[in-house]
């Protein structure tokens, strides 16, 4: 990694994301659990299994059309532990809030999670708060870790990927990051479109329970479709082809994104998850997905092929191939 | 559906095309597409590898970014060593690599870069920001150039004094005789670039069919735009004509858009331009004329100093810009180069050739 | 070199109007094509209308392109 310095570029989840990961982070800390790089850690504490996570979340505005930064938080970790094939049990919550934020901001905040972790059914057991003086932080920074319980016979990862898997996809792309960049500054425009924010435990456990033969779950946040697709074909060595045609993108998102000139496979979403399912069963994957009220959209969109060239294809909706290639740095809207 | 967009990605019309133009393509045909969104628009719906062989495409000069000589980056970063500047870009101009750093790597210094989607966003920044100076870099083709040239008109009529437009701004006609009269590169069609034509028409190119005789068709950027004007281009080869057509006719009239020209020469005078990879071409560029020089950063601060100029060691984008080679017959591409640690303007820009190659098209020849 | 998106024209006031491209909104300038009608499509690049889509243009192409296809190979 050449940069001296940490850019924007270092937060997008895109591939300047994984040369900070891999150049930085996993020379240091050395743990091969951490070397998975899947969405938790899965433990082995005595004969049980338990996945851990954590996630920060400085999401900016703090309100956004369909969420806000306290639903984004407890919904983002309980997720990450749901697409470790985890039940998620319990999470803790640490406040980092700049001097000046005002306490009703800071109350709805608080409802607000509590109202998501209502809804997922994991509560919030630890926490802690740190106020910093003004400037310090931008209002609210969130962080939030998990613990969940894997039962056994689950066997879910990134890199458990197999020949012939079906890729499935339980809705639409791009709607959290149209909802949150139509409200920055320079950029405001209009949007029928709402973030997806949604806890998806509930999704996964219908998937398991319906004894489809699932090999990886995961939830396709900063950097999109196709960073989570990337990910799989690198950690699995597959190659994955996606059906254009198939990939549910809403008028409003395609909309924004024409106007602004990103692609859709690129942009945030925060209630999606991406699973590869033995081929035989994906039909029964689908089915248990589409009964969750988060899954109604949800298609098979592809498949994925043993090779040692991993790498994720597009056919595209006229008929030719292309790259779906991992976001590099920060997305920025583009006029040429 | 996105009206007058999605109806242009039809797959029957797709491949029916494409079935003609293998029917009826027999000779060489090495067609450049001039624009960096044409570019784009080929390799993400995959058309380079869909068409025959004996029909290549060959991108041209035409990511204004990309084209952006080092030394203008430079003065452009210069302008961040002024006190109580605030810089506005457009996103493309953000990772783009100068001889020392780019606005990124600025930003990440402290400096204030914040990207606009529109000039008229730049001066709402201006006006919030009474005590700092607000520059706008401007880059950009006969699209672009009309909107910056709005702006300093609406900056002199209401009066906001603290705006001011750094620009290295081009337009297309002259480079692509410069790239003619240097004839590296056997041409045999232009894919002309869709949206500068729908502001300068479909006029300026004329010299080309007549004078040089080669055919040209203005392109809209919808697959079905693309592959009907390579159907159109081979048609003339085939017919042995040499004329301009214009088959994005939805926006594109044989004037153009007179009011749109009429505001850019309003405020800018052609001038000599600097292109990277290809040197200064006469008559390329423009500058702004004195009637709005309180507008124009190169006047208001003369005495930046400007680093010498250093380029990449090994990066060939200057030979890419001109369609002397294919970015994968560079030898840094995607090895040395690529989108995670670029080291030349067409893997950094999103419109850069390398980048839709490295992104879009299978990185080894297929 | 210069993205543009055709937008509905919804709204207009003077030079000032809202175009939707696919249910997103945004207000742009119709300094450069100051005809332009609500209800008709404008094509915007950086917050400009830059040229009033051709309606019939566009309709006569999609003609054109089922005959080229359908037809037999000339």
């Amino acid at each position: 990694m050449k940069d001296d310095r940490i850019l924007l570029a270092h937060g997008s989840g895109g591939a300047v994301s994984h040369s900070l990961i891999s150049d930085f982070f996993l020379k240091i800390f050395t743990d091969p659990t951490l070397k998975r790089l899947d969405d938790s850690a899965v433990l082995e504490l005595g004969s049980d299994r338990v996945a851990f996570t954590t996630d920060s979340y400085v999401v900016k505005p703090l309100f956004f059309p369909g969420g806000d930064i306290g639903r984004l938080a407890v919904c983002g970790t309980v997720n990450d532990l749901a697409m470790s094939g985890a039940e998620p049990r319990f999470i803790s919550v640490g406040f980092v809030i700049e001097e000046g934020l005002e306490v009703s901001e800071l109350e709805k905040i608080l409802k607000s999670m509590a109202g998501a972790c209502e809804e997922a059914g994991v509560p919030v057991v630890t926490g802690d708060t740190k106020v910093v003086d003004r400037g310090s932080a931008d209002q609210i920074f969130i962080n939030t870790a998990g613990v969940g319980y894997i039962k056994d016979g689950v066997d879910i990862s990134g890199s458990n990927v197999k020949d012939g898997d079906a890729i499935l996809l339980s809705g639409s792309i791009g709607d959290h990051g149209v909802a949150v960049m139509s409200k920055r500054e320079g950029l405001a425009f209009g949007t029928p479109v709402i973030s997806d924010c949604a806890p998806l435990n509930g999704m996964v456990k219908a998937v398991l329970d319906s004894g489809a033969d699932v090999h990886a779950f995961r939830d396709p946040t900063r950097g999109g479709l196709a960073s989570t697709l990337n990910e799989f074909a690198e950690q699995s060595g597959v190659a994955i082809t996606i059906d254009e045609s198939k990939v549910p993108i809403s008028e409003g998102v395609l909309g924004a994104c024409e106007m602004l000139g990103l692609d859709p496979y690129q942009v945030a979403n925060e209630g999606k998850l991406v699973a590869a399912v033995a081929g035989k069963d994906a039909d029964r994957a689908l089915e248990a997905i589409r009964a969750n009220k988060y899954g109604k959209d949800a298609r098979i969109i592809g498949t994925a092929k043993q090779t040692d060239r991993p790498k994720v294809f597009v056919s595209t909706a006229i008929g030719t191939t292309r790259i779906l290639d991992m976001l590099s740095g920060e997305q920025l809207p583009r006029i040429c | 559906m996105v009206r007058f967009l999605s109806e242009y990605r039809d797959k029957d019309l797709a491949q029916g095309i494409l079935k003609r133009i293998e029917k009826i393509s027999k000779k060489p045909a090495n067609f450049m597409e001039v624009c960096g969104t044409h570019t784009v628009a080929i390799s993400k719906n995959g058309i380079r590898h869909a068409l025959p062989e004996n029909v290549q495409l060959i991108s041209g000069p035409g990511c204004p970014v990309c084209v952006t000589a080092n030394v203008d980056i430079d003065k452009m970063l210069a302008v961040l060593s002024l006190p109580d500047v605030i810089v506005t870009t457009f996103g493309d101009m953000m990772k783009v690599p100068g001889s020392y750093s780019s606005l990124s790597k600025e930003r990440a210094k402290g400096a204030d870069v914040r990207v606009v989607y529109s000039t008229l966003d730049a001066i709402e920044i201006a006006k919030n920001n009474p005590e700092k100076k607000v520059v706008f870099f401007g880059v950009g083709f006969e699209t672009t150039t009309p909107t910056i040239a709005e702006s300093i008109i609406e900056a002199k009529e209401q009066n906001v004094k603290n705006y001011s437009i750094l620009g290295a701004h081009k337009v297309v006609p002259p480079a692509m005789k410069a790239l003619l009269d240097l004839g590296e590169v056997d041409l045999h069609g232009f894919l002309c670039p869709g949206h500068v034509s729908m502001v300068i028409g479909s006029k300026p190119y004329e010299f080309i069919a007549r004078d040089y005789h080669i055919p040209c068709v203005i392109a809209g950027f919808e697959p079905l735009d693309i592959l009907e004007s390579i159907y159109m281009l081979i048609k003339q080869i085939e017919d042995g004509r040499s004329e301009v057509e214009v088959q994005y006719k939805r926006a594109v009239k044989p004037d153009g858009n007179p009011v749109a020209v009429g505001v850019m020469n309003q405020v800018f005078e052609p001038a000599d331009a600097d292109w990277r990879g290809i040197g200064v071409i006469p008559g390329s560029g423009l500058k702004i004329r004195d009637e709005y020089a309180d507008f124009d950063a190169a006047r208001l601060f003369p005495d930046i100093e400007v680093p010498p100029t250093r380029e990449h060691k090994g990066c060939r984008c200057g030979d890419v810009l001109r369609g002397l080679i294919f970015p994968y017959e560079c030898a840094l591409f995607g090895k040395v180069c690529t989108p995670t640690e670029p080291v030349g303007p067409c893997m950094v820009s999103s419109e850069g050739s390398c980048a839709a190659y490295y992104r879009y098209d299978d990185r080894v020849k297929a | 070199m210069c993205l543009s998106v055709p937008g509905k024209v919804v709204e207009k006031k003077g030079l000032a109007a809202d175009v939707d491209v696919g249910g997103t909104i945004r207000k742009i300038s119709l300094k450069f094509v100051p005809e332009a009608k609500v209800g008709e499509y404008v094509l915007v690049h950086t917050g400009f209308a830059m040229q009033i889509v051709d309606e019939e243009e566009a309709n006569e192409m999609m003609k054109l392109l089922k005959e080229l296809t359908d037809g037999p190979v000339s």
